[in-house]
């Protein structure tokens, strides 16, 4: 039930202060367009990794929707987040192929190795791990995806291994 | 031709990508009109044999020839040898007109309608598609004059039905948006493939843009549409950037815009939606909900979209591939279609293979063809030699064939009458270590979480159906569990309004249909016969093979786990949780499972 998304954002919705600046031309862009409510929080989502609090307020006030519309289309496409994410993110295949070639491997190997659960990010703000349901890549099961691009044909060693590369390229930045 | 002409294509489909195509594309680029080599470096979508990504097609004076499994390594010897030297090298080569592969069977049997182009142009070059006749079939009719009426008489001849799964006939459908008096009419390519297990579309639109476009072209011609929305799901975001690719180009080219093909007063345009993710709006009512910015809840029919659809104007929806079966139903003429297939089938249908099939990939078969010659002609069969118990078709809405039904044919009739749907052409083959009751909880989960929650049995029924599964997989089914599983899918499927919800029972009702004795053995015996679910399953350590390392007592979370260093160890069963930590990390798979 979709009603599970809105409890689960919730608890840990924080109030961060972003620069709201930035999404007043793509607001200005918007105004008056029909059906605008889903590209406008895209385009939140893609400046600021999710949808903070005071942004959707914003494009209330600009687009002129009412705030409970807005909120509702948020909590309801499982693409919008409410809080801040990794920067890095993990997505974990969990389609029927997946499934049926041990995906969950890739998951808890993933989940031990960074010490987080699904869904969670981890304490350096590196990674975000989510399951996600079918990326659509089938015939090389199980699949991820890491920040795009997608990795196929895994065992939670090999998972853990792109992983740990991503961790060393960061830690050398 | 000299070696300059000699062109080297490789597969850049998502999958080809994700199984390594980017790094030997760039291996080649680097060596590309170097001193010693000079060739044609190009790109292609998918062709089909995801089993053997990333590919590579040399196509020199003699022929083409296709190497599987290329690496940076072998991709050195191949340019080296055949680029250079003009010698093939036959241990790489998968496929070639010249001489019979050992994958040969994989193309035997396919008739290639839809994928026409997938593998074989590069999406991203417009010549490339008019090369192959692409846009061919709008000219014709704008040259001959065809008139509308006689378009739409020749996508119903075709006897093309919707290859989303609905099967509604095409063109009986376009007749009914053509009908609908409206100054403003719509139409819309459904490219939201939600349906976990399924690549057709997403391959489809990353190796031939264009086609969907020429079709969508034809589609606003013929019932008088001027605006046209590619709804696609963003988890496709290669698929999303060819796409707008295409249209730049249609643009450009005079395709897309006012008076288009040089015909006054013919304005038709186009553009891509983005999906947010939300599996319910692959049904055509959510999914206008979704492009006019709401949450994408469906709505009552009637009235259907043809008569109010989006913006309440009239609407008409096909899928990717039916969209892209348009051109060439023109433009070779709906007998020749209607020559492939069943009395009421016909044509082609396009299956992505997956699961624990050797040659998983994207195939295109007649209508007509045996599920077993697909699975395992096609297919070739179960990977690693194991006995095969099922293939699933049509996803979350869909359900499981039995080895006993698998001479049932691909059409529309012969599949519904098993209890599956034809779907939109996901294939996702089980072997004996899949647990079918799992497989139904595993649908369950996925539906549970898509409801958009408007019917209540379809919001609460899939919920209590997942927790009953739940349990039994978990070793506290009761008796009276499967009656009650029974009862619920019934009143799910005639309570809700959506196709969601009415097919939601379908992979419970066909599992217990034709494995209800693996119900049983879990709910009476505390068995899972397919020793796939953990909760059942008894761990111990077999005392030969163990070297007393200590690593499974070390890792046990409860202790369960006793025994002297150097020595076999033994799991006590009274505390073991079965969590499967022991058998993940013994490295000399001395922990049996029974």
């Amino acid at each position: 039930m979709r009603i599970e998304r809105i409890l689960t954002m919730n608890q840990s919705a924080a109030a961060v202060n972003v620069d709201l600046t930035l999404i007043d031309a793509m607001l200005t862009h918007y105004e008056g367009h029909k059906g605008a409510i889903i590209p406008v929080l895209q385009n939140i989502q893609t400046t600021y990794g999710y949808l903070p609090a005071n942004a959707i307020v914003k494009a209330s006030t600009v687009l002129k929707l009412s705030l409970s519309d807005i909120y509702g289309v948020a909590t309801f496409y499982s693409q919008f987040r409410l809080t801040p994410v990794g920067k890095n993110i993990i997505k974990v295949c969990h389609g029927t192929a997946c499934h049926v070639q041990n995906a969950s491997a890739v998951s808890e190997a993933i989940e031990e190795s960074l010490e987080i659960k699904d869904g969670q990010t981890t304490a350096d703000g590196l990674f975000t791990l989510e399951s996600v349901a079918c990326l659509g890549c089938c015939s090389l099961a199980p699949v991820m995806m890491l920040n795009g691009e997608a990795f196929g044909k895994l065992s939670g060693k090999s998972a853990v291994k792109i992983v740990n590369d991503v961790r060393m390229q960061e830690k050398q930045k | 031709m000299g070696m300059a002409d000699t062109i080297v294509r490789v597969g850049m489909a998502s999958c080809g990508i994700a199984a390594g195509a980017r790094k030997v594309y760039d291996t080649i680029k680097g060596l590309q009109n170097t001193d010693y080599l000079k060739f044609n470096l190009q790109q292609t979508g998918c062709i089909g044999m995801c089993f053997r990504e990333p590919l590579v097609e040399v196509i020199d004076e003699n022929g083409s020839y296709l190497y599987g499994d290329v690496d940076a390594e072998k991709i050195l010897e191949i340019l080296n040898k055949h680029v250079r030297n003009g010698e093939p090298v036959r241990d790489y080569i998968v496929r070639t007109d010249l001489f019979a592969s050992q994958d040969d069977p994989f193309w035997k049997g396919q008739v290639k309608i839809a994928l026409r182009n997938c593998g074989v142009i590069d999406p991203e070059n417009l010549d490339d598609y008019m090369r192959q006749g692409g846009y061919d079939a709008v000219k014709k009719i704008m040259t001959n004059n065809i008139s509308r009426e006689d378009i739409i008489q020749m996508i119903i001849d075709s006897g093309l039905r919707g290859r989303g799964g609905g099967g509604f006939s095409t063109g009986m459908k376009w007749k009914f948006a053509y009908n609908s008096q409206n100054e403003t009419k719509y139409i819309i390519c459904n490219a939201d493939e939600g349906d976990p297990g399924a690549f057709m579309d997403r391959s489809l639109i990353e190796g031939d843009p264009h086609a969907i476009i020429e079709g969508m072209i034809i589609g606003a011609y013929a019932i008088g549409a001027s605006d046209g929305v590619i709804y696609c799901r963003a988890e496709y975001p290669l698929a999303i950037k060819r796409l707008n690719i295409a249209i730049g180009q249609a643009h450009e080219k005079g395709f897309l815009g006012k008076n288009i093909f040089g015909i006054d007063g013919f304005n038709f345009d186009l553009y891509v939606k983005e999906g947010a993710g939300a599996f319910v709006c692959g049904e055509e009512t959510a999914l206008m909900a979704s492009i006019e910015g709401e949450r994408g809840m469906p709505r009552r029919r009637p009235p259907f979209p043809a008569v109010s659809g989006l913006f309440k104007k009239p609407t008409n929806i096909n899928n990717v591939e039916t969209w892209a079966n348009v051109s060439w139903i023109v433009l070779n003429g709906p007998e020749k279609y209607a020559a492939f297939g069943t009395e009421k089938s016909k044509g082609t249908k396009v299956f992505a293979l997956a699961g624990k099939i050797k040659h998983g990939g994207l195939v295109e078969v007649p209508m007509g063809i045996p599920l077993r010659d697909v699975i395992f002609k096609l297919g070739g069969g179960i990977q690693n030699n194991k006995k095969f118990k099922a293939v699933q078709m049509g996803g979350p809405s869909g359900g499981c064939i039995p080895e006993h039904l698998l001479d049932t044919i691909v059409d529309y009739d012969s599949v519904t009458a098993t209890g599956a749907i034809m779907g939109s052409g996901g294939l996702v083959v089980m072997d004996e270590n899949t647990c079918m009751v799992d497989m139904a909880r595993f649908f369950l989960d996925f539906t549970q979480k898509e409801s958009c929650g408007k019917c209540t049995f379809c919001r609460v029924g899939t919920k209590r159906l997942l927790e009953i599964l739940t349990r039994i997989t978990q070793g506290e089914g009761r008796e009276g569990d499967i009656e009650l599983l029974e009862e619920l899918c019934e009143q799910i499927k005639t309570s809700s309004l959506c196709g969601l919800g009415q097919t939601a029972p379908n992979p419970v009702l066909t599992t217990l249909k034709y494995f209800r004795n693996e119900y049983e053995a879990h709910i009476f015996n505390k068995k899972c016969p397919a020793h796939n679910c953990k909760k059942l399953l008894t761990y111990t350590i077999e005392t030969d093979t163990c070297t007393g390392c200590t690593v499974c007592a070390k890792n046990c979370p409860t202790n369960a786990i006793s025994g002297e260093r150097k020595l076999p160890h033994l799991i006590d069963q009274s505390l073991c949780i079965k969590c499967g930590a022991c058998f993940s990390k013994c490295k000399f798979n001395a922990i049996s499972l029974s």
